[in-house]
């Protein structure tokens, strides 16, 4: 065993953990752990931008993307963080500017602003500029940013370094993290006051996805084992824009800087579903346009994909505003936007659900927002909720920014007066039965076949649309899935770089994170944001104006609602 | 197509030296490599071991020889390779296991240029201004994503251990020709070291070998121009 104590522990080094690192760095003894090198963190993938309302372009108030941020989440979005996202924003934008980010500029030499989905000037009249961005690689430059700023700050990283457990006092205070050293196999025990999840999303959950590889919510699934409940888990984004059957993500900003979807006619059909916004609609409706053009038979060729078309648009903005993307088209599709439409279909995306988590990125246990001390989440793996039913573009990013800021500061003011809470007696004894079982089981199941099953199902069953039918039937293939993985067998039976294993460890947390999602799917009688049930169309504010929670108990999975806090926009019908 | 990967496998745990392993795989013309690799590990043999995690040339993760040449595993199509197809891990750095290499050196030498904005001067409301001309003269390399393949395609890092290597100059150049940073001095003077810019034979193996399409031995060339001519 390898014991190592600090003050507090990050477990993540995406967006959201580096930037609570930063905020910590050189006042407390910390170290941040990640499965993979920081810089290669899927925050590195995004591309389109950052929202804040600076107003660099034209005119902009936090208010009216406070409203867009509450009205695109389908009003289940806890508008005191909303609030605190929208205002905040504007600030953590210019704290990455400070802090060297290369974004693009206006002729004055101000951050450039572009249009994004569902962003709107005066509460929804028509797009607005907010979006900052450097290219089409904002995330690239926003995770090497905060790499560099860790650099010069002297963070403590644990490189490759693979969570395996989560640890609990008996008074339910979190006291520290089990990780499995890649390079060695070995086991270490790191002790600490707080401890931070910023592990990111479980978009392999799914068969078509945006997301990278190391996307498997492990981060979430560990505590979830621990009693920590997930909140509104059934709300899965599905991007409109996907690389056909690749799912490589094309970022909303093509649409932002005029690209067209069209259906198998030519049509540009968006319009016809949302008349103001049209191709800037929110995403959720965006994909549910596409998946009802597919239905009606006006897919291209009558196949399950439409196109996206930028042949319009100038070569040199192509080149200037959307290299990379393009480029994905070109590589991956041989297709030359420039001159032909890029053949696309929604991909799993975006999880708006994760650990239920208040303003400071605290942990709550329970609908009475209780706070599990010394626990704390942000980025895609915590739900606090600032994008409640739906995501808006570029908000994630800034939730990174804001949420693993205040985050940081938090935890250590929290280390400061806090004690260092005793470890349980045999701290890696999880872990250690998980892995010895796992290296020591002859043969069994391949890992393989079983996550292409769970990918399969989730996508065929529990994606852009669902009804009771499908969830229940994805919920037999998982429960089985579930089954035959208490029998999984690994060929890598070593200790040294074990990805067998690791591999292995990501199914179990997926299958967790699908049982919950399937199980808030079915328990929501109702259609909100990405959650669309074709049994029960309608939004539901009687009944459903609430978040989901759902526990793990040794009797199987509880349901729970949590009250949505309301404090300026009352929830009205969302049309664009 | 059936094509056939020939891997240079080394686990420390078992071989004393490393061994080819040929593997026969079904494979579409547009696969990328990383797909047949996952596909040997997924059906064939879990023991193959290669770091990946986007799968689209963005993270840096799955550099390796692909027929002799620093390629991505996930950037690079099958229909771009031929029937038979030979992957080594890098070249220059110690094997952890299979294709997998130690990565240590290559992130020292990385951040013994300081790479990050180095400026006192943050205005204490709003953002600095750059002009866009200004922001254009380092946006080649900005797009680096510390995946090691120019480094390790570099003769001169195979060599020599102490040269910093292509990517830490490609970083030093993004924050030299930063119109808002004040370290050039101190990272033009790193750089003029006996392991520094002066090492670079120019032999353009780095340009070649960039996933990212950075104008590598261009970024070089700048930096020693800047030695030389003191022009930042
Ligand atoms: C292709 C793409 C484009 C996007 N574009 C945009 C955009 O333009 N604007 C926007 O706002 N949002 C965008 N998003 C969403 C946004 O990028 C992500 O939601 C966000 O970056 C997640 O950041 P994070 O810090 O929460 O986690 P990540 O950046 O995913 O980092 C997770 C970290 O956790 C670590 N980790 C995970 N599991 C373990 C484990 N078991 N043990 C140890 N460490 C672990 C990983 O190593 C990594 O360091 C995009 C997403 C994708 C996929
Ligand atoms: S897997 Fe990310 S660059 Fe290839």
């Amino acid at each position: 065993m390898s014991y190592h104590r600090f003050d507090a522990v990050i477990v993540g080094a995406g967006g959201a953990g580096l930037m609570a690192a930063i905020q910590m760095a050189g006042k407390a003894n910390i170290a941040v752990v990640s499965k993979l090198y920081p810089p290669r963190s899927h925050t590195g993938a995004a591309q389109g931008g950052i929202s804040a309302a600076l107003g660099n372009t034209e005119e902009d108030h936090w208010q009216w993307h406070m409203f867009d941020t509450v009205k695109g989440g389908d009003y289940l979005v806890d508008q005191d963080a909303a609030d605190v996202l929208s205002r905040e924003a504007i600030d953590a934008v210019l704290e990455l500017e400070h802090m060297g980010l290369p974004f693009n500029r206006t002729p004055e030499g101000r951050i450039d602003q572009r249009r994004f989905g569902g962003h709107t000037r005066n509460f929804g009249e028509g797009p607005v500029r907010r979006a900052c961005y450097a290219a089409d690689r904002t995330g690239h430059m926003i995770i090497q940013t905060l790499y560099q700023q860790g650099i010069k700050h002297n963070v403590n990283f644990l490189d490759e370094h693979h969570l395996l457990d989560v640890l609990f006092t008996d008074d339910g205070r979190c006291c520290g993290v089990v990780t499995l050293e890649m390079k060695t196999g070995e086991i270490h025990t790191i002790h600490a006051k707080a401890i931070m999840i910023a592990t990111g999303g479980f978009g392999r959950v799914y068969k078509i996805t945006s997301n990278a590889l190391a996307g498997t919510g492990d981060g979430i699934a560990i505590p979830f084992r621990r009693g920590v409940p997930l909140m509104d888990m059934e709300f899965y984004q599905f991007h409109p824009t996907g690389l056909y059957k690749l799912g490589i993500l094309l970022s909303e900003a093509a649409r932002g800087e005029g690209g067209i979807l069209r259906n198998g006619d030519g049509e540009a059909f968006a319009s016809r579903y949302a008349p103001t916004l049209g191709d800037l609609a929110p995403r959720d409706m965006v994909s549910r346009f596409i998946h009802q053009e597919v239905r009606e038979g006006r897919g291209i060729d009558g196949k399950d994909y439409v196109h996206l078309d930028l042949s319009h648009l100038s070569p040199e903005l192509i080149d200037e505003k959307l290299p990379d993307v393009t480029g994905f088209a070109r590589t991956y599709l041989g297709v030359e936007p420039k001159t032909d439409p890029v053949p696309i279909q929604p991909t799993a995306h975006y999880a708006m659900g994760g650990l239920p988590t208040d303003v400071e990125g605290r942990v709550i246990r329970d609908a009475k927002n209780t706070v599990i001390p010394g626990f704390y989440s942000a980025g895609e793996a915590a739900c606090v909720s600032v994008h409640g039913a739906n995501r808006l573009g570029t908000n994630s990013l800034v939730d990174l920014v804001v949420f693993g800021r205040r985050a940081g500061k938090h935890m250590l003011s929290f280390i400061e007066s806090a004690e260092l809470p005793p470890l349980p007696s045999d701290p890696e004894l999880v872990a250690r039965a998980q892995v010895n079982d796992l290296l020591t089981r002859p043969n069994g199941e391949r890992a393989a076949t079983l996550r292409q099953a769970m990918q399969e199902v989730m996508m065929d069953k529990v994606s852009v649309v669902r009804d009771a039918t499908s969830l229940n039937e994805a919920k037999a293939v998982i429960d089985g899935v579930r089954r035959a993985y208490h029998h999984v067998a690994i060929d890598d039976h070593g200790k040294t770089f074990n990805t067998d294993l690791t591999e292995a460890l990501e199914l179990g947390c997926m299958i967790d994170c699908a049982e919950a999602i399937i199980e808030g799917a079915l328990l929501r009688q109702e259609s909100r944001g990405a959650h669309y049930r074709e049994d029960f169309q309608a939004r539901d504010d009687v009944n459903w104006l609430a978040h989901s929670l759902v526990y793990r108990t040794s009797g199987g999975l509880e349901l729970g609602k949590k009250p949505v806090t309301i404090t300026i926009f009352e929830p009205k019908e969302r049309k664009y | 197509m059936d094509v056939t990967l020939r891997i240079k496998r080394y686990n420390p745990d078992e071989d004393v030296k490393p061994v080819f392993k040929e593997y026969v795989v079904a494979v579409e013309p547009t696969d990328r490599v990383l797909d047949a690799l996952n596909e040997i590990k997924w059906q064939q043999d879990g023991t193959l071991t290669y770091r990946r995690s986007c799968a689209h040339g963005i993270c840096g993760s799955d550099a390796m020889r692909i027929n002799g040449r620093n390629r991505l595993a996930c950037k690079i199509l099958m229909q771009e390779l031929g029937k038979k197809i030979t992957i080594e891990p890098l070249l220059g750095y110690k094997v952890i296991k299979d294709l997998v290499v130690d990565m240590d050196a290559f992130f020292a030498a990385y951040k013994s240029i300081k790479p990050y904005l180095i400026a006192d001067d943050a205005p204490s409301s709003g953002e600095r201004l750059q002009s866009p001309v200004d922001r254009e003269r380092f946006d080649d390399t900005t797009k680096c994503i510390l995946c090691a393949a120019c480094t390790t395609a570099c003769p001169i890092t195979w060599t020599n251990e102490h040269f910093v290597g292509p990517a830490a100059i490609v970083n030093a150049h993004r924050f030299i020709f930063d119109s808002r940073d004040q370290g050039a001095g101190e990272r033009l003077r790193i750089l003029n070291t006996q392991s520094g810019v002066w090492r670079c034979r120019t032999v353009f193996n780095c340009t070649e070998a960039c996933p990212r399409d950075i104008e590598v031995t261009k970024a070089i060339e700048e930096v020693k121009r800047a030695l030389l001519y003191e022009q930042v």
